[in-house]
């Protein structure tokens, strides 16, 4: 037995070794290791065939990761030296990643390039992928959150078109909240999203962070205005006392009716295409966000969010990695893409195609997106972002007061924040 | 000729010696090199600052002594993360290892027929895969297509937010464990109850002693080296929470009511990595163990004295 | 004998309500995996699939791919557990029969070193992974798992009830020390032997927290990591998820039934070292 079991064992040691990563690439074609996150990264496996077809000599491989756990396997493989050649990354993960050195910078390739015209981007967007004012992603998909309202529960309210200040926001969620009655809301907004608070405050103006991003700025009176707004919004039950993981199936909710209102980004445009019934259809659509009182630009402000793709440092093949990049920056490419996943695409020339010129649920998002801002470039920003919401559900279930919250939002921040100044301290160029 | 008995002798045992050692050197090796070594280094470890700016650079890496535990002592989310582990502990743990008896109890009863069926049935969740078994909780658990509030409705009791109130998602998380864990148990107390005698109980029958009077008397003392070593590796196994509520909420939702000390050491260590403070978290939890495996150990010794 | 046949009926109700309350988890994700998307959250949530379907088994195995993750998991489960076998029984062995100097001590240093968590060991064993550049590769959750304290006591206590003078005579027939513990003691401890495999079989098949911080290519994944990345994709789709809960748990669940004896005997091993 023993003998047999050695023999095994060398055997599929033997078929170990040869599962070994591969890095050594046969008859001359490459393999490239691209991560796509959700379901982008379950798209784009559409889109390669005719990259395939182009570039015979590389093959893509395309690997999915849930965006939830997206930014720490990120992470994990910088740490553990095992980046892929090609990422879909959340813009507000660049200043971190590129600080990391985890990135290629991507100006030279960019000037030489035919495809990638920073001047067809919106420039709100184009903007986060730069620090220290070099370019380290091309962005794929831009993703900012409106308001996803019902049509026919504005109307009933007395509503003709949505609201484009706050007062008039929250007059009318509070008519659709009276006759909606006992069990219904008006408006979702789940409390383990960092984006909605951060809106609010910058519509107001807050800064976030001050000194460079030294210290954390909440208790400042914009954004302690702002998350009064926010909390007051579920503390008056406007909206229901819900995290992500609770809320079974957004569509079906927003159908029946438990709100009005959703806070949310372009993905769900064709997910409440797909899922809510036909009947349901028609009856909801999308406008830009409501500003706040006393201000005279509408629409307010939203989060220029998205995704870019990014080369990293450790890449075996930086030359093919961005090749892929130029073919997803394509503009037709980008209308297929935006067909195929109604992600929203970054370049204006692709903006012209019927099928987001034509459609006036994605029109609302045009119109946001010239009024978008950043968040604050620093990196440990992901870490901020989860300590606003965790900092503010007290708030929310009405444990603690507003003031309280953010004293104690400041304080993490600031510990956060102590190895950056640090850093700062001994190399200010260093970010 | 003894001289050469004695040298032969000497041979032989410094072959066998020499034998021993190359034997253990591949084991041990591997012990040494991913286990001890590492625990000592998560000591070393813990004394600095390491995070993704020294891996970035290894010139951002600062050594700061306690630091770390001192900023552990001042973070309420660690206080709570604690205090948690603790609450599942010592409400999950006797619960584990009572049901665990009770079942172990029923399955030895002389009345008992089919006595490998329940067996099997009982001790089937722990072998199962903790990941898996979890998500399927999940969505028993879930406030309105959840089959355990149908069940709770059907017998009357109000339907309950399992894992979105901050007082239920804690018991949830507990009954899962309990589900999963008390099988094995019921096993090593189930061979315990056997090697018990017959005699002591005809005896205490004899001096007229009902049910509870020989559980108590008999079965409880008898069974106590066993008991205190499942109570012992239960202790030991639920002071390292994770996948459950890795699973069930994620991030120890809600208000972090179901942070577990090993959760906080993932987030610290795995998600932002501050690889210094998640080690300094992990190395608290080591002495937590510790400690509590010899409160357990001198506690049982002092009842047998 | 009234009162005895009372506490038979009441001790057996007790018995089956225990066991239809343990297995009902298990019964109902077999029964939510095979029903048509959706219907499993239906209110009230049946019991019973309207109709039977595999379509989500298919999905698993085509388009999400979990069947490199079946493969992934088989095959370091198998490797862990082969690898493991030789190592932990070498070192069983000697620590059983083969004297030498500070044999006492170390064993019990060991015997004290069980009671470690391995997850204080996870941080720096990732940096130390890291170091040897096998992070993401199959050896990143083989090499730890290659020798285990529970392992080595569990052969060493089966291998003392060897008799000495069985190796003593191989020994003055001129067998080698190798040859001794391949030829005479790897058959005697095969009982023993039997039962840790399943042991550690099942343990790095239900492993989570190393594979899921080690393994950053899918490609590697194994089924655990594979289900809670799933997870993260498909909340919403409960059957979906089902069926991939089946798929991770009926191997090992299989594996128990058919060798539950052996997988016992080992649990009580452990027990009784007291």
């Amino acid at each position: 037995m023993s003998g047999r079991a050695l023999l095994m064992g060398l055997a599929l040691a033997s078929a170990l070794s040869s599962c070994a990563p591969k890095t050594s690439d046969r008859d001359g074609v490459v393999t490239l290791r691209f991560w796509g996150l959700g379901r982008e990264g379950e798209v784009v496996r559409d889109l390669m065939p005719e990259f395939q077809r182009r570039n015979p000599n590389i093959h893509v491989e395309v690997q999915q990761i849930p965006f939830t756990a997206a930014h720490e396997k990120l992470l994990t493989a910088f740490v553990g030296r095992v980046t892929p050649d090609l990422a879909q990354v959340g813009n507000t993960w660049i200043p971190e990643l590129a600080t990391l050195g985890a990135l290629q910078p991507l100006d030279e390739r960019i000037r030489r390039s035919a495809v990638v015209n920073p001047a067809d981007y919106f420039s709100g967007i184009w903007d986060t992928n730069v620090v220290e004012g070099a370019v380290y992603g091309i962005p794929w998909y831009v993703d900012t959150r409106l308001l996803f309202y019902r049509t026919d529960l504005l109307v009933a309210a007395g509503f003709p078109r949505p609201p484009r200040t706050w007062n008039e926001w929250v007059e009318a969620m509070r008519r659709v909240k009276a006759r909606g009655g006992p069990g219904h809301f008006a408006v979702l907004l789940p409390v383990d999203e960092y984006e909605q608070p951060v809106i609010f405050g910058r519509q107001l103006g807050a800064d976030l962070l001050r000194d460079g991003g030294r210290y954390g700025d909440f208790r400042s009176p914009a954004f302690r205005q702002a998350a009064g707004f926010y909390v007051g919004l579920y503390r008056n039950g406007l909206a229901p006392v819900l995290a992500n993981a609770q809320i079974a199936n957004v569509s079906q909710g927003f159908a029946r009716g438990d709100y009005a209102f959703y806070i949310t980004g372009p993905w769900n445009v064709g997910e409440f295409r797909r899922r809510m019934p036909p009947e349901m259809q028609g009856r909801w659509s999308t406008a830009p966000l409501p500003a706040p009182d006393g201000s005279r630009d509408w629409p307010g402000v939203s989060l220029a969010g998205g995704a870019s793709l990014a080369v990293f440092r450790g890449a075996a093949h930086p030359e093919e990695a961005w090749k892929v990049i130029e073919y997803l920056s394509e503009p037709a490419v980008q209308v297929r893409f935006h067909e195929l996943s109604g992600d929203l695409p970054p370049r204006a020339s692709a903006w012209t195609a019927p099928s987001l010129a034509g459609d006036p649920q994605v029109r609302a998002f045009h119109e946001q997106l010239q009024r978008v801002a950043p968040a604050p470039k620093v990196a440990e920003w992901e870490q901020i972002a989860a300590q606003i919401w965790q900092c503010l559900e007290p708030a929310i279930r009405g444990h603690e007061s507003v003031d309280d919250a953010l004293t104690d939002l400041d304080a993490r921040v600031d510990q956060i924040l102590e190895k950056r100044r640090a850093v700062l301290a001994r190399s200010p160029r260093a970010r | 000729m003894p001289a050469d008995g004695i040298t032969a002798m000497k041979r032989a045992a410094r072959a066998e010696a020499r034998a021993a050692w190359l034997f253990l050197a591949p084991g041990l090796g591997v012990i040494f090199l991913f286990f001890l070594l590492p625990i000592a280094a998560a000591f070393l470890l813990s004394l600095t600052d390491f995070d993704l700016y020294a891996v970035a650079d290894w010139r951002n890496l600062r050594l700061i002594g306690f630091d770390n535990y001192l900023r552990l002592l001042r973070d309420p989310i660690f206080w709570k993360a604690l205090g948690n582990t603790f609450y599942f502990v010592l409400v999950g743990g006797p619960l584990t290892v009572v049901l665990s008896l009770a079942a172990a109890l029923m399955i030895q009863s002389k009345l008992t027929r089919f006595r490998g069926l329940f067996r099997t049935a009982f001790f089937a969740p722990a072998v199962t895969t903790l990941v898996a078994v979890a998500t399927v909780w999940r969505y028993l658990y879930h406030p309105r297509f959840g089959l355990i509030n149908h069940a709770l409705q059907w017998i009357g009791l109000p339907a309950v937010d399992w894992l979105g109130s901050t007082r239920w998602a804690m018991p949830a998380i507990i009954i899962l464990s309990i589900w999963k864990n008390f099988g094995a148990n019921m096993i090593i107390l189930a061979a315990g109850l056997q090697n018990i005698p017959e005699s002591l109980y005809e005896a205490a029958r004899l001096d007229g002693a009902g049910w509870w009077a020989q559980l108590r008397h008999v079965t409880l003392p008898m069974l106590g080296p066993t008991f205190l070593f499942v109570g012992v590796m239960t202790c030991i196994g639920y002071f390292q929470l994770f996948a459950e509520p890795f699973v069930l909420t994620r991030q120890g939702e809600p208000l972090n009511s179901t942070l577990s000390v090993a959760l906080l050491m993932y987030k610290e260590g795995f998600r932002w990595w501050n690889m210094g403070y998640a080690a300094a978290v992990a190395f608290v939890l080591f002495v937590v163990i510790l400690a509590a495996t010899t409160l357990q150990v001198r506690a049982s010794r002092r009842g047998e004295a | 004998m009234k009162k005895s046949r009372v506490a038979t009926v009441l001790l057996h109700a007790a018995l089956v309500l225990g066991a239809a309350a343990t297995l009902f988890p298990l019964f109902w994700m077999i029964t939510a995996s095979l029903m048509p998307t959706g219907e499993a959250n239906s209110d009230p949530p049946p019991l019973l699939p309207s109709r039977v379907t595999f379509e989500h088994y298919g999905e698993l195995f085509t388009r999400l791919n979990l069947g490199q993750a079946f493969f992934n998991s088989t095959l370091l489960a198998t490797a862990v557990t082969l690898l493991s076998l030789f190592l932990n029984s070498m070192a069983g062995y000697a620590f059983a029969k083969l004297r030498f100097r500070g044999r006492g001590k170390i064993f019990g240093f060991l015997l004290a070193a069980l009671v470690l968590p391995t997850q204080v060991a996870v941080l720096p064993l990732f940096l130390l992974l890291r170091e040897m550049h096998l992070i993401s590769s199959y050896w990143g959750v083989i090499l730890p798992g290659m020798a285990s304290i529970f392992g080595i006591f569990l052969v060493r206590q089966f291998a003392l009830s060897i008799p000495d003078e069985l190796l003593d005579a191989a020994r003055i027939d001129g067998a080698s020390e190798f040859r001794i513990y391949s030829e005479i003691v790897l058959p005697l401890c095969r009982p023993i032997l039997v039962t840790l495999a399943i042991f550690t079989f099942l343990g790095t098949w239900n492993d989570f927290l190393w594979p899921l911080v080690v393994l950053t290519d899918q490609s590697r994944y194994t089924l655990p990591v594979a289900l809670a990345n799933l997870f993260g994709e498909h909340v919403q789709d409960t059957e979906l998820m089902m069926a991939g809960s089946v798929l991770t748990v009926l191997p090992v669940l299989l594996l128990f039934l058919f060798l539950q004896r052996h997988y016992i005997q080992g649990l009580l091993m452990g027990g009784v070292k007291e």
